[in-house]
């Protein structure tokens, strides 16, 4: 294919198939929140630092503010919208809850979604928990709480 | 976001690849989380990037003591491959030292080799910074220079290599195998960078649109449960080296038969310590061998004004990672 500026992207989101014409170098995560309305997913640092932004794509987190668009066509995401609903919490959902996980919440998306992807790994440890989150920043300082609802739900 | 805006396409076929590449303003585009960076602090303004992420250099092989590493394999499909992690641990502990776990499903062996230097004068298009833009100036050399490299440097330039899996690979002997126009070379990792000189700004040996295709690492059986990577840096994880040390050794009988140490955060590219290594062959590892090991590391080394404590840092790290084999062996 010859250099294009804007292109015609394939993305199943939650389960549901989306064509969306991008920009050649808009990122997933603006086109999630701009393109699509679908703002569950938080814009933080926009320089892969602080995590706000993880989705799971093809079931791995990343980082989607670093993620071109046009580069993930033909993906399946997960965004936080597709975990749990309002009536049905994810048992991590209500981890988070239970343990006072959250201040803010600005955070919070990017952390459930880095966590899913972690417990898959299956942590050992609590220091498995802090490294493998590692990834996730919380600005309010909520990280023992934080880890100890991933580690509930990991069985530790 | 730097407002600069590029345009996109997709390679067909490596070949395809280095095609588009070759034209002026062209970059690869693989993970993207270093070019994504670099694009929008406005370090890189590419024209065009062409995505190769989808072509088939992925697979990850172990034949005869042999590993070899496509070069858009992720960072963490090598870390927790299981021949990786069982006949090299060193690459394995490499890469799970770098980066957070969403970046490494992201970033892949050749980006990772290709990175560009975290000198916040390089990431910052307000700054002076010969690899940016040459003829800039140097703002670190009389600047904030923490961070700066003690080896390698030049009145031009005094970034460092931030990748920990070079340091490895460097240390491993490492081969880089490279398609350009006339075919496909093989380039010891060693001499895939090149010292700033007068030129920061050519970073590597690669010609325009040359693409790594992967990476060959020799049989390492004689290192077998005796390698470490040491890895110093501001916080214990999601952080880029201060310093850091790769360390193999093969000893037989008491004695050092093979010694292997390689730094990082501490020059421009992966800094093999040839003379360390020489002059522990033959010795056994006490704590005179190590002690010695740790002086020689740091020779030469030409600290600045904020990073002179890299000077101890290195030296004791070098001394920390042989312990750390010492108490194995």
């Amino acid at each position: 294919m010859s250099p294009v500026s804007s292109v015609t992207i394939s993305l199943k989101i939650n389960g549901r198939d989306h064509e969306i014409p991008v920009a050649a170098c808009d990122t997933l995560l603006d086109v999630l929140r701009d393109k699509l309305g679908m703002t569950g997913t938080k814009k933080g640092c926009d320089m892969g630092a602080c995590g706000a932004c993880t989705v799971l794509a093809e079931g791995r987190r990343i980082k989607s503010c670093l993620a071109l668009a046009a580069s993930c066509d033909g993906r399946a995401i997960t965004t936080i919208e597709g975990v749990g609903a309002a009536d049905e919490l994810h048992p991590l959902q209500a981890a988070f809850i239970r343990h006072d996980a959250l201040q803010c919440g600005y955070c919070t998306p990017g952390q459930v979604m880095s966590a899913l992807a972690l417990l898959e790994e299956r942590p050992a440890t609590l220091a498995a928990i802090r490294e493998g989150m590692s990834g996730n920043l919380c600005r309010c300082g909520g990280y023992p709480n934080i880890v100890a609802a991933i580690a509930e739900v990991a069985g530790l | 976001m730097s407002g600069h805006s590029f345009q996109y396409s997709r390679a067909a076929n490596v070949d395809d690849a280095r095609l588009q590449a070759s034209r002026p303003g062209t970059a690869f585009l693989a993970g993207g989380t270093d070019l994504l960076q670099l694009w929008k602090s406005g370090a890189m303004t590419p024209a065009a990037v062409v995505d190769i992420s989808r072509l088939p250099l992925d697979d990850v092989e172990f034949t005869d003591g042999q590993l070899s590493l496509g070069a858009l394999a992720r960072l963490s499909d090598v870390a927790t491959h299981l021949d990786v992690r069982r006949y090299h641990p060193l690459i394995a502990e490499a890469i799970l030292a770098s980066a957070s776990g969403q970046i490494r499903n992201m970033a892949t062996i050749g980006g990772n080799l290709l990175q560009r230097t975290r000198c916040p004068y390089f990431r910052n298009e307000q700054l002076a910074c010969n690899k940016r833009k040459p003829g800039s100036g140097c703002g670190a050399l009389s600047g904030e220079n923490r961070q700066a490299a003690l080896f390698g440097t030049s009145p031009s330039c005094v970034a460092t290599h931030a990748s920990d899996l070079a340091v490895a690979l460097a240390a491993l002997d490492a081969e880089v195998e490279v398609l350009g126009s006339e075919g496909e070379r093989r380039v010891p990792l060693r001499d895939l960078y090149r010292l700033p000189g007068e030129t920061p700004e050519h970073e590597t040996n690669l010609a325009p649109g040359e693409l790594i295709t992967g990476v060959h690492v020799p049989d390492a059986t004689c290192f077998a449960g005796c390698s470490t990577y040491l890895k110093i840096r501001d916080r214990a994880s999601f952080e880029f080296a201060i310093v850091s040390v790769a360390a193999a050794l093969q000893i037989e009988n008491g004695r050092i038969v093979t010694a292997r140490l390689a730094a990082g955060g501490v020059a421009p590219l992966p800094w093999r310590l040839d003379r360390t290594e020489a002059a522990l062959a033959g010795r056994a590892l006490d704590a005179q061998a190590i002690a010695a090991a740790g002086e020689m590391a740091v020779e030469h080394a030409r600290p600045l004004a904020d990073n002179r404590f890299k000077v101890a840092l290195l030296r004791n790290a070098v001394i920390r990672a042989l312990q750390t084999l010492g108490s194995r062996s």
